[in-house]
């Protein structure tokens, strides 16, 4: 069976730094991954080459999703066949309604897989009940995107994207940071919800506290631009008693 | 006269008192009118056309763009007319008083005269002037005495436009659409006098539209005298889109009593060359005036923004926003000046004005000034130029949105900020309309 994301001796520079460094990494349907890793490891800079951000120079290796070479794509092409980045930092844009997102993305989406665009009120609905799921209040739906939103409101917003878009890979980066622990199980549920067989999970953290809600079936450590461990969700208990020490020193 | 025109430098000049003689006989008013046209004249002779030492106009250099004078237009014949029904459409969905000339005249067959509300009263300038109508004797170049070149212009050579009445205490529920309709097969210069009074705790809402349907190198002087009396309330729409070639020149002159409530929005897409220079007077306590504006420009467009708000008296509130969409090499030009006199304190202004660059050639100035000489006030004012924000962009795409559409979001999203503010619904949707169909246009 060919894997959801199978990524091949990546490396990546930016800015003409070297971040990554051979990594390798495989994603079957069905699987939550997390990577972990000390601060500079690459972490970030893996979600932004899976999303396609600009600036981020591969310089060898490979990703493919679904057996398809991904790195040719086109941010919004990757989103139509169902990558989804949570954003660590999610982008506040003044002046766009965050249905209007809502709705332009997922019409965009739509279009793109030859789908015909769903009506506003069917999709007004869809979106009405998962944001009664993430306690949004609907009131934040007409505010301008993530505008004056705390950074608790932000990550509901990422997930109640992810939800409305159906993904069948997503990519939450260091969705814990910003979170009390309260938003943090609000976010890490809503994110269960959409595990199924059909949908991977790639869970970027420094921290194991997300791993505690959002439990892996396969842990990575990151360091220095490679993933240096793999095990199962023990391994993240292990980091948080031992920290990231002796992976920086093995990678160096 | 004569004497003057040999101070006249450039040829353009030379040919605008050429003009001004020949029309002189026939131009609307007499006695005291003539006299004052005739003093307009000598006081724009003696200084000619502003150029790019003149400060006010440093980015507007009208004696190099103004290489020759077009002829006055004629009055429209029925063919004018007939070409000009469609103008004016943006607003074709709002229930308007219209009000239309066409190449500078008032055409009174193609304009709502009919059940007037009380307290309304409309007349065409040319008629009031010939009649020496005591309101427009009364107001004429009185409401915000400035000393500038294209208002003297206009002062000398204007023909026609709206006299416009709102009595105390009257509230006009339909907005009044003055459309302004450049149709003429030959470039002609035009010469538009409108004059606006609102008497205390009247409301009205004016919406004008200046649209050429031609591409010849016509030229636009319009000036509109706006006078907001205490408690009154105006909504001023100004939406320039002319011929492609056509120059336009339009000066606002306001003066608002206290607590006046005063919301101005000029949208600028069409002309190559615009400039849009407003003076207005804050002289009674406890006014708010929110002063806005939009430019959407590419190709070689050039749009100057050039206002003075004088607080003269204290306690009032004003804010200046503009947005300009730069695009090709367009040049957009903002020259702002907020005036605080000596008592007007407690005086709250704020002016901001911000470009989008969607091309490496496109071009912004921002001029913001503070002339303050009261102690006790809160301004400030701010200037930003940029190019869309790659984050937000990469933002939107990683959700789906494609580069183009995720361009025109942000941008919609620009100055959208602008025109949301705009009280009337149906006013409102037609910029954000005509906003979409600059965007469309772009490709």
């Amino acid at each position: 069976m060919t894997p959801l994301l199978e990524i091949k001796n990546l490396h990546v520079e930016v800015g003409g730094r070297k971040i990554l460094n051979g990594l390798d990494l495989v994603v079957d349907k069905g699987g939550v991954h997390a990577i972990m890793g000390p601060n500079g490891a690459g972490k970030s800079t893996l979600s932004y080459v899976l999303a396609g951000k600009p600036g981020y120079d591969v310089t060898g290796g490979e990703v493919l999703f679904d057996g398809e070479n991904m790195l040719e794509m086109e941010p919004d092409e990757r989103a139509a066949r169902g990558l989804f980045l949570a954003f660590q930092y999610p982008m506040e844009i003044p002046g766009v309604a965050t249905l209007t997102f809502l709705r332009t993305a997922f019409n965009a989406q739509r279009k793109k897989r030859g789908q015909e665009e769903m009506s506003v009120p069917d999709l007004m609905k869809r979106v009405r009940d998962i944001a009664a799921k993430l306690e949004i209040n609907p009131d934040m739906l007409r505010r301008p995107l993530n505008v004056g939103f705390s950074g608790g409101e932000k990550k509901r917003n990422e997930t109640l994207q992810m939800a409305l878009l159906e993904p069948r890979l997503c990519v939450l980066d260091e969705t814990d940071s910003g979170l009390d622990i309260d938003a943090l199980k609000v976010v890490s549920d809503g994110v269960n919800r959409l595990r199924s067989p059909e949908r991977a999970f790639v869970v970027i953290t420094h921290y194991q506290r997300l791993l505690n809600h959002i439990v892996p079936d396969v842990v990575h450590v990151l360091s220095a631009g490679r993933v240096v461990r793999t095990g199962g969700k023990e391994l993240a208990l292990e980091l948080e008693a031992t920290g990231y020490a002796q992976y920086q020193s093995e990678a160096a | 006269m004569n004497a003057n025109v040999r101070l006249m430098k450039t040829s353009a000049e030379s040919l605008l008192a050429d003009i001004f003689s020949a029309a002189r006989p026939t131009l609307p008013g007499n006695g005291n009118i003539a006299a004052w046209r005739d003093a307009a004249f000598e006081r724009f002779a003696l200084v000619g056309l502003p150029h790019r030492r003149v400060e006010e106009w440093k980015y507007t250099d009208l004696r190099a763009l103004l290489r020759d004078v077009k002829p006055l237009a004629s009055p429209p014949n029925a063919d004018a007319k007939a070409r000009a029904a469609g103008a004016g459409r943006l607003f074709g969905k709002v229930e308007c008083r219209r009000l239309v000339f066409v190449d500078g005249t008032f055409v009174a067959g193609l304009s709502d005269l009919a059940d007037l509300d009380p307290g309304l009263t409309v007349r065409s300038m040319a008629e009031a002037l010939a009649a020496g109508d005591p309101l427009v004797v009364s107001h004429l170049g009185k409401v915000v005495p400035v000393r500038d070149a294209a208002v003297e212009m206009n002062s000398a050579l204007m023909g026609d436009g709206a006299v416009i009445h709102v009595a105390a205490g009257i509230a006009i529920d339909r907005p009044l659409h003055l459309v302004f309709a450049t149709v003429g097969e030959k470039a002609t210069a035009m010469f538009m006098r409108s004059l606006v009074v609102v008497e205390k705790s009247a409301r009205v809402m004016l919406v004008e539209s200046h649209d050429g349907a031609v591409d010849t190198d016509y030229q636009v002087n319009a000036a509109l005298e706006l006078v907001i009396d205490d408690d009154a309330c105006v909504d001023h729409v100004k939406v320039t889109d002319e011929g492609a070639a056509a120059l336009h020149v339009a000066s606002l002159l306001a003066t608002l009593g206290a607590r006046a409530r005063f919301n101005d929005c000029s949208f600028t897409t069409g002309g190559s060359v615009v400039r849009n220079q407003m003076f207005l007077r804050l002289a009674g306590e406890g006014i708010v005036a929110d002063i806005r504006g939009v430019n959407l420009l590419a190709g070689h467009q050039h749009v100057d923004t050039t206002l003075i708000a004088d607080h003269v008296v204290g306690g009032c509130q004003s804010r200046e926003r503009f947005k300009s969409v730069l695009d090709g090499e367009a040049h957009g030009v903002f020259q702002g000046k907020i005036i605080v006199q000596p008592n007007a304190q407690k005086t709250d202004a704020k002016m901001m004005s911000q470009a989008l660059l969607l091309s490496e050639r496109a071009e912004a100035v921002h001029k913001p000034e503070l002339e303050i000489f009261a102690d006790d006030v809160q301004c400030g004012h701010g200037a930003t130029t940029g190019a869309l924000d790659g984050e937000l962009k990469f933002y939107l795409m990683a959700r789906g949105i494609p580069a183009k559409e995720a361009e025109t979001l942000l941008i919609q999203a620009f100055v959208g900020e602008t025109l949301e503010t705009i009280a009337h619904e149906g006013v409102k949707d037609a910029l954000s309309d005509a906003a979409g169909a600059w965007l469309r246009a772009r490709g």
